[in-house]
């Protein structure tokens, strides 16, 4: 809670772990995504994760819907013909577009197919980790938030906290497992304790999903940025890199082509426990009130 | 391709970041579009105006490769005089036939050619015999076409020179025509026609990549011709980051059309022998080839007797034309959609669906249930209770009462195979590459695999028939049949791949891989099941199991798998270096003339002799590998030239020339004559047509529709419909509809549609998205719809279920390959479900009145001159 | 048709995830604000000798606070696990914090109350329970001590999350619900005694009224447009409620609380329902602001805006 530790260093070593690997996490390249969902069924593969919903939604080819109990890969479509909600241009020109025209000049007009795989976060500040009453939800040493099920009661306090919506309790089917317990993307814990690369970054064809160590990705993605700007790609944007925004950074972050919330992000997340200090003042207050108040109540009678 | 081969498309984006301009050519909007620099959207069926268009801005422009075309290609080329393009006879090349709806190619052929060239590879036309004398693809290519006597002008001046026929053809062929036949803007088509061309040359190289966007229509073969003809105008043929790539579709589908599972063909394109004609191996060998014409085709005796001797063994010998006789023969079709046809009319007692579920996957779905309910019995192999297997009880037709179980004697076996995981063999893809697969699990239960459940039914068979003295069972008694096996009686399946390379028989090489199909003797002392696979197994070693990672050898990564032929990666890549050997460019360098060595070299195993030097030129009259010039690429082709004109070996005309799908709601804008005068049709009951031009009532069908696959599920279902991960994916049949359509027919989001046509009506959830756009096409609005053809209504288990696209379309299909056309047909759209029951007939009945539609509706294939009258 | 994407959320989806609880936790609220305002009246009447308030407030006290532990259990996903909230003691987590205050408050309640049980048994039986009657002053005192915590973190709880409603709320939330459990338990002593010794009751009800509304006031104020959910549905009814009850049951007490037996009994059951309603009320309203997409992104984007604007 203490507000020095929002610039957390490495979260894992800020956690107690004597020595850690460097932090792990991922760089999703937004602008490469081609929305096969291979990465949603790899996790599901990989994590025994249940069916979830055999309706069709209608939002573009999307019908996963969000990130939830038992999806924790989500790739978002979204159709979109001119420039984004920044107004910048989309067109997608990887590196260079020898066809020679000049997009920076041009107004963008052109139909758009946006897609990009969300996850969970893996907060340097993790709301769901610090509201845990039970301590079912850990720090690892990769720097990742893991939930351990066996500990889970299910009281779902993480659920509400996570300002991306990610966490969430299972409810069904009853046959399943971990009914009645949170769960989450858990950074293939088990995987990367083998050395092993995620099943979702393994499985995506374009590497869209890159993995690895956060600072190395950080520098990546800048790269990328830089690169698709100069090309004219002004809508590019990072999203969770800054390890300075309300989560103190993200270790899933991401390159964008339109705004946060275009994608269903919010546009700027903070972890409430920032504001925790505060609020048990006001509690001590209030509380101190009450007694008072109680007191007087007693003292006029005399 | 991103939809489709989404892992093949890594390399897309890798070429993308390294530079490359990426263009989507599609009638829809989708994940490929969304990666491209630009998507230009088309009307479904009309590519070939487009290419032409094309075509026709390199040769105006003088954007070809000049020294590429004159050299590599046939545009020098004089043709026989009496050929007549279309531009003279509106839509027909001369040498049809009304009334066999077939063409005569004699006056195709080159001048100074003693005889006709060959048809290709159809013998036979379904129902129609052609006059032709047989050949193949690529044997047929020019069979009797002696090269001396081919007469060329490389001043390209010459009237009558295959380069001058080629503008005189496509000069219609202008922008305007483009927009009014495709729909596609005149400075969309300028952007598309300056990148390509921008992007070809010396110092580079354009590829274009299509799948069954482009073969599955009435034209298909000619959608990839025109593709050829810009390629070779262009020099983007046997150069790295050239070619055309046809994406295939199951794994190794390629392997599939190597080793046939067609009817017309045997390993290695050799044509199958015709009842009648090939009484004997001489007269077989005489019709698809000859000794006057150049290149490897000449050794197709070679081949043929070594594919009998590994067949038959000891048993072929010289006396019995090393068992050519057992082989079977073929009387006409015998095509998939034929084979359906003869069932419903009792033809066929029996049936095995190995891998495939026409209930779902094949065009006009009625048609194909009807059909097999006609069989004796139905064997299936497959991993669950497909729609082909239970459509007797739970099929739309049940539903309608125009099929009732009780009726029905099909006895239906069902059998469980072994998936690919689960046993060992090899994947022949897009690239020719074989990749060995090893079994990674043991097949569940008494599932087995393909290679098993034939092993033992062969041997089952030949017991049956030890004792016959029968003729016809001799084939089966001479049958080499005695593969290693293993506990769980698995046969090896390298066994098999060693028999389809091939050994030395006798000599002291005796019961040596051969390492080459050159080393294949006519005389019986080799044999070898697939002469282009020849050389797989080198050495005694799987070469196609090798997997040395990229990192660790050149570019080209020849350790990687194996590729036919003998491993080239890139074919006729000859034609990467300039006729005097040199590369073109030093970027675009591939292999080359070593004048010190004396022989050709490179990044990749050349392909040509190796010790021919580029100067060689061949003295006249000399035929096979030595008639071939030092600058001869195209060492298949009789005449060692690219073929931008084809004398041979095509049903429906030397060059693509546009025509109106099958189903059309438009008038051909560049000839009276309306379709492919040579496609296949079939009038039938169970196979009506929508009406198009000459005919009334095709306003009933305004709208264009086409089908395609999602990422999300494959093909006919049994995949991922039945797997939950995938089937929650995309878990209901949709349409794909524009937001003015919507407009227009009251078509909500999310709602349903009802899809018509004179086969039958489905319905769909309704997807409103700007990924579809109306096309004004010829001054006229146009409307396309798509849909995913993954669905079918039945079937035991499956997870999500929903009306099968292929129900709606009918069968119609090219003449070449037969393949149907089921990527532009016409409909009409409504709002709302579809009626049920007997109600869905009624409704479907009302329509075909409403159009007119008779049983001869759309099947006259040939327009009228006075057909707009 | 596919909406498209300048509207400003993901296809109208919630950008957070709204809270799995069901009423129990409203009700928990509720409960556990009355078992702490209980105890405080119950030990002030000990102490001043109001045996009767003592008694009753005892009893109350023990009863909500047991009812409101049940309702917290049945609400978790694995209720056979609720002690693996023991595990740990986490200030980051007010729920833990809560847990434990919970953990202390509970036994000593039990303790005062069953003294006022062994009051009433036969001679022989009362030697035994000696050891409880004993206890009792100390354990009523110590309870008294730890409920104002007990009625105050449940607003930190809420207050802690990402659901828009409730962070806006999180300075004022906790006198909302400290208002509110003297509001409750003062009109719940008004019920459980004669107006002669429900002096205090009374006096804490009123102040316990005045405190609720001016920190709801004042909250409604700091929460911006996710004020609106309060406004809306279950949210305004209940809250309506509560607002007409509240006021209802003050004036009743100023007027007649010290005069009518039955106004006593009547205003209290207002009073106490009041209460309840407050919490079901800002419970729906959290509820609410996290299932619309606005309420997440739009004071996000302002802070944004005016981020730049600096
Ligand atoms: N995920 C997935 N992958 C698959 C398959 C699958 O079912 N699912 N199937 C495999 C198989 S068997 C095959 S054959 C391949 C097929 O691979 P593709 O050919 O890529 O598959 P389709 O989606 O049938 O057709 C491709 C595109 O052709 C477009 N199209 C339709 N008509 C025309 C036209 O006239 N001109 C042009 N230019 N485009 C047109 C359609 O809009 C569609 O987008 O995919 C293979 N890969
Ligand atoms: N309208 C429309 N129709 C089309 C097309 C189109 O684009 N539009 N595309 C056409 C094309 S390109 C194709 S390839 C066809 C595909 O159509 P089909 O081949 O009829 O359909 P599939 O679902 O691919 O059938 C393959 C079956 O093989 C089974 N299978 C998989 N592995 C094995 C195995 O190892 N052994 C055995 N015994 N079975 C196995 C699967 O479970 C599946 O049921 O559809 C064609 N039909
Ligand atoms: S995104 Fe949500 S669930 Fe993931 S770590 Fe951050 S707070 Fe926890
Ligand atoms: S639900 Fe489980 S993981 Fe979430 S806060 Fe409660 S105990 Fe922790
Ligand atoms: S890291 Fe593992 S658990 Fe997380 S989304 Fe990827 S595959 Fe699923
Ligand atoms: S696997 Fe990669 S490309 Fe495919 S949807 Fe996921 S992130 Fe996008
Ligand atoms: S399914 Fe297999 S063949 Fe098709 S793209 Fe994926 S990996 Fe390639
Ligand atoms: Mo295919």
């Amino acid at each position: 809670m203490r507000r020095e530790s929002f610039a957390a260093a490495d979260p894992a070593l800020d956690t107690g772990w004597t020595e850690a690997p460097p932090r792990k996490g991922f760089f999703t390249d937004g602008s490469i995504c081609i929305g096969c969902k291979a990465c949603e069924v790899a996790c599901k593969e990989w994590n025994g994760i249940p069916e979830d919903g055999l309706s069709m939604l209608g939002m573009s080819y999307d019908n996963t819907g969000a990130l939830g109990a038992s999806t924790w890969r989500h790739v978002a479509f979204i159709e979109r013909r001119g420039p984004s909600r920044s107004g910048g241009f989309t067109a997608l020109p990887m590196v260079t577009d020898i066809s020679g025209n000049d997009h920076a000049a041009a107004v963008d007009t052109a139909m758009h197919w946006l897609m990009s795989s969300d996850v969970c976060k893996h907060c340097t500040n993790a709301a769901c980790l610090d509201v845990c009453p039970t301590g079912s939800l850990m720090r690892t040493e990769f720097g990742t938030v893991v939930i351990q099920a066996e500990i889970c009661n299910g009281c779902g306090y993480c659920v509400p906290a996570c300002p991306f919506g990610v966490i969430e309790r299972r409810e069904g089917p009853a046959d399943a497992r971990n009914v009645g317990v949170a769960q989450k993307c858990t950074l293939c814990y088990d995987r990367l304790s083998e050395g092993m690369t995620p099943a979702c970054a393994q499985a995506c064809p374009t590497q869209s999903i890159q993995f690895g160590d956060l600072d190395e990705l950080r520098d990546r993605a800048e790269r990328r940025v830089a690169e698709l700007h100069a090309h004219g790609v002004t809508d590019a944007r990072l999203y969770g890199a800054d390890p300075n925004d309300g989560i103190g950074g993200a270790g899933a972050f991401f390159l964008l082509l339109d705004e946060p919330e275009v994608y269903g992000l919010p546009p700027d997340p903070v972890v409430t426990t920032r504001d925790l200090p505060e609020m048990w003042r006001a509690a001590a207050l209030a509380g101190a009130a009450l007694l008072a108040g109680a007191a007087a109540a007693f003292l006029r009678s005399r | 391709m991103a939809e489709c081969h989404p892992v093949g498309f890594q390399w897309v984006m890798e070429a993308k970041a390294r530079g490359a301009t990426v263009i989507h050519i599609d009638p829809r909007f989708t994940r490929t579009s969304a990666m491209a620099d630009f998507h230009v959207p088309i009307r479904a069926g009309s590519d070939i105006a487009f290419l032409g268009g094309i075509i026709k801005y390199i040769l105006d422009n003088e954007k070809y490769f000049p020294e590429y075309v004159v050299n590599y290609t046939n545009a020098a080329t004089i043709v026989n005089e009496d050929f007549i393009d279309t531009e003279q006879l509106d839509g027909l090349f001369s040498g049809y036939n009304p009334k066999t709806g077939a063409y005569d190619n004699t006056s195709w052929g080159y001048e100074g050619m003693e005889e006709a060239p060959a048809a290709g590879r159809r013998l036979f036309r379904a129902g129609r015999e052609t006059s032709e004398p047989g050949g193949h693809e690529l044997g047929g290519r020019g069979a009797s076409l002696p090269h001396s006597v081919v007469q060329r002008d490389e001043t390209l001046q010459d009237p009558f020179c295959v380069f001058q026929i080629l503008k005189r053809h496509y000069a219609r062929y202008t922008p305007e025509m483009v927009e009014q036949i495709c729909g596609v803007p005149p400075d969309e088509f300028a952007r598309v026609c300056e990148s390509v061309t921008a992007n070809s040359g010396r110092e580079r190289t354009t590829a274009w990549v299509y799948s069954v966007g482009w073969t599955q229509h009435s034209v298909g073969v000619q959608y990839i011709r025109g593709a050829a003809i810009i390629q070779l105008l262009l020099g983007n043929m046997g150069r790295p980051g050239g070619g055309i790539l046809a994406l295939r579709g199951h794994a190794s589908i390629q392997g599939s059309t190597d080793i046939p599972t067609l009817f017309d063909l045997l390993p290695g394109y050799l044509p199958m022998p015709r009842a009648g004609v090939h009484g004997n191996l001489d007269q077989y060998l005489a019709s698809i080839k000859s000794d006057g014409q150049k290149g490897f085709w000449t050794a197709a005796d070679a081949y043929t007797v070594s594919l009998l001797k590994s067949w038959f063994g000891d048993a072929a010998t010289k006396d019995n034309d090393f068992g050519f006789n057992w082989l079977p023969r073929i009387s006409g079709d015998h095509g998939t959609y034929q084979t359906t046809l003869d069932m419903l009319d009792d033809k066929v007692e029996g049936y095995f669906l190995l891998g495939q579920n026409p209930a779902v996957g094949s065009a006009n779905g009625k048609l194909q249930r009807l059909a097999m309910s006609h069989l004796k019995w139905l064997v299936v192999r497959d991993f669950s209770l497909i729609e082909s297997a239970t459509f007797w009880k739970d099929g739309p037709e049940v539903a309608t009462g125009e099929m009732r179980p009780e009726d029905i004697g099909t006895e239906v076996f069902f059998l469980p195979p072994a998936a690919h995981t689960e046993k060992a063999g090899s994947f022949t893809q897009t690239q020719r590459m074989l990749q060995w697969h090893h079994k990674a699990v043991d097949p569940a239960g008494d599932c087995r695999s393909e290679l098993q459940f034939f092993h033992d039914l062969g041997k089952r068979l030949r017991e049956k028939i030890a004792a016959s003295t029968l003729e016809r069972d001799a084939p089966l008694r001479h049958l080499t049949w005695s593969y290693p096996v293993d506990e769980t009686g698995e046969p090896d399946a390298e066994a098999v791949l060693r028999e389809v390379n091939g050994q030395h028989l006798t000599g002291e090489k005796q019961g040596e891989m051969l390492s080459t199909f050159v080393e294949m003797k006519a005389d019986g002392s080799t044999s070898g099941g697939c002469w282009i696979y020849t050389g797989v197994y080198t050495g005694g070693v799987n070469q196609s199991a090798r997997r040395k990672p990229g990192s660790e050898q050149s570019w080209v990564a020849p350790e990687w798998g194996w590729a036919w032929p003998m491993n080239r990666r890139i074919l006729y890549n000859r034609a990467s270096a300039d006729p005097d050997g040199k590369p073109w460019s030093e970027r675009k360098a591939y292999v080359w003339w070593d004048e010190r060595a004396g022989k050709w070299t490179g990044h990749d195993v050349p392909d040509f002799q190796a010790t021919k030097a580029p100067s060689f030129r061949p003295e006249p009259g000399i035929g096979g590998p030595d008639g071939l010039a030092g600058d001869d690429p195209f060492i298949m082709q009789s005449d060692g030239k690219g073929w931008l004109y084809a004398p041979s070996g095509l049903l429906d005309g030397p060059l693509p020339a546009h025509y109106e799908p099958h189903e059309s709601p438009l008038r051909n804008a560049m000839y009276t004559q309306q379709g492919n005068p040579t496609r296949e049709v079939f009038p039938r009951e169970e196979n009506l047509t929508n009406p198009s031009f000459p005919e009334s009532g095709s306003e009933v069908f305004p709208f264009v529709v086409t089908t395609y696959r999602l990422t999300e599920h494959h093909t006919a279902g049994a995949m991922s419909r039945w797997l939950p991960y995938l089937a929650e994916l995309q878990p209901e049949f949709f349409c794909e509809v524009s937001p003015q359509l919507a407009a227009e027919r009251g078509l909500e989001h999310l709602g349903w549609a009802t899809i018509v046509t004179a086969r039958t009506a489905i319905e769909a959830r309704v997807m409103v998205t700007d990924r579809v756009v109306p096309l004004t096409v010829g001054g006229r609005v146009i409307h396309q719809i798509g849909l995913p053809y993954h669905w079918g209504v039945g079937g035991g288990g499956a997870i999500v279920s929903g009306d099968s696209a292929n129900d709606v379309l009918g069968v119609a299909l090219d003449a070449n390959v037969l393949i149907q056309e089921s990527k532009a047909a016409s409909c009409d759209i409504r709002p709302g479900r579809r009626p049920t029951g007997p109600a869905l007939v009624r409704f479907v009945e009302e329509y075909r009145k409403r159009a007119g539609i008779s049983l001869d509706t759309g099947t006259t294939r040939f327009t009228p001159p006075d057909g707009g009258a | 048709m596919v909406p498209d994407a300048t509207f400003t959320s993901y296809y109208g989806r919630p950008v957070v995830k709204a809270s799995p609880w069901k009423n129990d936790i409203p009700a928990y609220f509720f409960l556990g604000g009355l078992a702490a305002g209980s105890s405080l009246l119950a030990a002030g009447a000990d102490i001043t000798g109001r045996q009767e308030l003592r008694r009753a407030m005892r009893i109350c006290a023990l009863v909500s606070v047991t009812a409101g532990t049940a309702a917290l259990i049945h609400d978790l996903g694995k209720p056979s696990r609720f002690l693996n909230m023991l595990r740990v003691a986490k200030p980051t987590s007010p729920m833990s914090v809560g847990t434990w205050i919970l953990t202390a408050f509970g036994p000593m309640v039990g303790i005062a109350a069953s003294a006022e049980v062994a009051a009433v048994l036969p001679r022989p039986l009362q030697a035994l329970a000696r050891p409880v009657t004993v206890a009792a002053r100390p354990a009523g005192l110590l309870a008294a001590a730890l409920a104002p915590g007990l009625a105050s973190y449940t607003g930190v709880l809420l207050g802690d999350t990402a659901t828009p409603a409730w962070h806006a709320a999180h300075r004022e939330l906790p006198f909302v619900f400290a208002g509110s459990a003297a509001m409750a338990a003062g009109g719940l002593g008004m019920m459980g005694t004669s107006v002669a010794q429900a002096g205090p009751a009374r006096r804490l009800a009123i102040g316990g009224v005045l405190l609720d509304v001016l920190a709801e006031r004042r909250m409604e104020g700091s929460m911006g447009i996710s004020a609106e959910t309060l406004r809306v549905g279950r949210a305004r009814l209940l809250m309506r409620t509560s607002r007409a009850l509240a006021a209802g049951g003050l004036a009743g007490t100023i007027a007649l609380g010290r005069r009518s037996r039955l106004v006593s009994l009547l205003s209290g059951g207002a009073l106490v329902a009041a209460s309840a309603c407050t919490r079901f009320a800002i419970f729906e309203a959290g509820q609410t602001s996290a299932r619309d997409p606005r309420y997440t992104v739009a004071p996000q984007r302002e802070r944004i805006d005016t981020r730049i604007g600096q």
